[in-house]
């Protein structure tokens, strides 16, 4: 706990750590307190008030349905970040344990494992995407399995890289030498030192994986009513795009700020965090 | 070279053949039925199984796919699409071309974008200009495709008028002469290709910025300076032809991206490219396209790939292909 305040100070002290701490708690916020912060009931159609607008009551309009497009966007923040969050999760789970066991055990486990990571970076991986989420009829829980089990090779690739280097170290060897098993150095004396480098790829992929369900949801393929994304809120503003304007505008920011959120909160993390672009960022 | 290539395309073979298998399966195991679309609930059952004969879905799932890899390898014959009955691989060939033109231009205005305002920024790194840049790559690079595609669809063909905002060509494109035809395709490209440009650029821009820094502060570059050659020489003979090497493997392995964005951004200007035909494939449950599709995509990976590794070996002399194995 005292690490974690120590690592919020530092990222404080940067201008681009600040905005990107403060857009994360802010979507984190919006996303936990939907019920309380959110004006209107986000799936109450309302046809007298059919695609209003900004106005004071309806600070960001009303959709084709009359629903409040701020509620819909507060309570889509639920189902986005909660996806970003919950496929990283996997990737950084997959990836970490791939990438440990690799780096740690090398031979013919590396090699194999390898070969897999080197085969699953060549899928193209939005085509698979689009099949599986587009053929099924995709819950959330779903989308986001789906985009984790395709996301992780990235993570696995960067933890193995570091674990090579960290298992020639003396502190290693002198745990091997005094008879630990092999899972015991790699769980308590190889895998924090390596934890650096997994948080920030792991915040870097948030952003990632929300553009990604974005996009399929904007495409059609995300997840279903009455849950909705900001992709698919965002989908309801292309049957007009100059009459409902607002649609667009107000999903498309709601996307960009929790990009930059995470993007930024992901740089600084690896300035604070990297001892070896300390120098390389100014 | 050659030698290298063609060693490097038969060992991505199992790859293909490991990644287009998957796919197939995959796609038969998810929920859905192709016969869905001709079918209204009051139709007879008899209908479904006549439909489903006739595309070759009631043979055992195993038997499908050796009928269709035995198709494909003998005769490179993908089948017939469900939809409208045209040979699979032709609705493909009819669609990449669209594609590869919109990725091709947008790579290129997005490398050069992005290799100008990071090596600028990177120049200039720590003042009010490096600021600006910086922040503008960051702003590009969480903003949508689809989205900047909808405001710039909105704003300049819409709005204004100044652009043609879907499809390729104009519906007078056939009475144009020549050169006219070119200006109308090209007047059609600038918004998609201005959109997934734009997108791209940060992606590369941040990459080589970072890699500029590191690069100006090394050692040779101290010392290339202590020996009095001018800025000009140190910047570019020194300085980016070091930190341009690791943007090559960057730029072999953002195929796959720069695809994806292709599909997002035809779908918004209506391009009759892959994007539009991969969709529609996949809403219509369309198996045969489905799978000519994917074997065109696992080829542009693998192709990106190979273009990456043999522009490393091109750049960095250090690196000898030739007998890595």
């Amino acid at each position: 706990m005292n690490n974690f305040k120590k690592l919020i100070s530092k990222l404080w002290k940067s201008t681009s750590g600040r905005i990107g701490l403060i857009l994360v708690a802010l979507f984190l916020l919006l996303a936990l307190g939907a019920p309380l912060l959110s004006p209107y009931d986000p799936v109450k159609q309302n046809l007298i008030l059919r695609s209003s607008p900004p106005s004071f009551s309806h600070l960001f309009g009303t959709d084709l349905f009359g629903r409040d497009i701020l509620s819909r966007l507060i309570y889509g923040a639920r189902v986005s970040i909660g996806i970003g969050l919950g496929s990283a999760f996997l990737a950084v789970i997959l990836g970490s344990a791939v990438g440990l066991a690799a780096g740690f055990l090398r031979g013919r486990t590396d090699t194999v494992l390898m070969r897999i990571v080197d085969l699953l970076l060549g899928f193209p991986k939005f085509f698979i995407l689009l099949l599986v989420v587009g053929l099924g009829s995709p819950s959330i829980w779903l989308t986001a399995s789906v985009l984790g089990a395709l996301s992780w090779m990235e993570i696995a690739r960067v933890v193995r890289g570091e674990v090579i280097l960290i298992r020639e170290m003396n502190y290693v060897k002198a745990a091997t030498a005094l008879g630990l098993s092999p899972m015991n150095i790699a769980l308590r004396y190889v895998l924090p030192n390596v934890s650096g480098s997994i948080i920030v790829s792991a915040t870097l992929l948030i952003g990632t994986m929300i553009l990604i369900e974005a996009s399929l949801s904007y495409l059609g393929f995300g997840v279903q009513p009455p849950d909705a994304s900001w992709g698919t809120i965002m989908n309801q503003g292309r049957i007009d795009p100059l009459g409902t304007w607002w649609i667009s505008v107000s999903a498309g920011l709601a996307i960009i700020l929790s990009l930059i959120g995470f993007n930024l909160l992901g740089d600084s993390l690896r300035d604070v965090l990297d001892p070896r672009t300390e120098n390389a960022q100014s | 070279m050659l030698a290298y290539s063609i060693r490097r395309l038969i060992t991505a073979l199992p790859t293909l053949f490991f990644g287009v298998s998957l796919t197939f399966f995959i796609i038969r195991l998810a929920p859905g039925d192709p016969t869905d679309r001709f079918l209204t609930p009051s139709m007879s059952p008899k209908i479904k199984a006549a439909i489903t004969e006739k595309f070759g879905l009631n043979e055992p799932l195993p038997v499908q796919y050796m009928t269709w890899a035995k198709n494909v390898v003998l005769n490179f014959d993908f089948g017939k699409s469900f939809a409208n009955g045209r040979e699979a691989s032709q609705v493909i060939l009819d669609a990449l071309p669209y594609t590869l033109l919109l990725s091709s231009l947008s790579l290129l205005f997005g490398v050069l974008l992005g290799l100008i305002s990071g090596v600028y920024s990177a120049l200039k790194a720590g003042t009010r200009t490096d600021r600006a840049i910086t922040s503008f790559l960051l702003f590009f690079y969480s903003v949508p495709s689809f989205w900047l595609g909808l405001i710039l669809l909105g704003i300049f063909s819409i709005e204004l008028g100044w652009l043609p905002g879907s499809q390729i060509s104009s519906i007078f494109h056939e009475r144009l002469s020549f050169f006219g035809k070119i200006g109308d395709y090209a007047s059609h490209l600038v918004l998609p290709v201005l959109t997934l440009g734009l997108t791209t650029a940060p992606v590369y821009g941040r990459f080589v910025r970072s890699s500029m820094v590191e690069v100006l502060n090394s050692d040779f570059i101290v010392s290339a300076r202590a020996r009095g050659l001018s800025e000009r020489k140190v910047v570019f003979n020194y300085g980016l032809r070091n930190a341009l090497l690791p943007l090559i493997s960057i730029l072999g392995t953002s195929f796959p991206a720069l695809f994806s964005g292709a599909v997002i951004v035809e779908v918004i200007y209506s391009l009759p490219g892959m994007g539009r035909v991969m969709v529609d494939a996949a809403l219509g449950r369309d198996y045969p396209v489905i799978m000519a599709a994917s074997v065109v995509a696992f080829i542009a990976v693998i192709i990106g790939n190979l273009l990456a590794d043999i522009g490393y070996a091109v750049a960095d002399p250090r690196v000898r292909i030739g007998d890595s194995s």
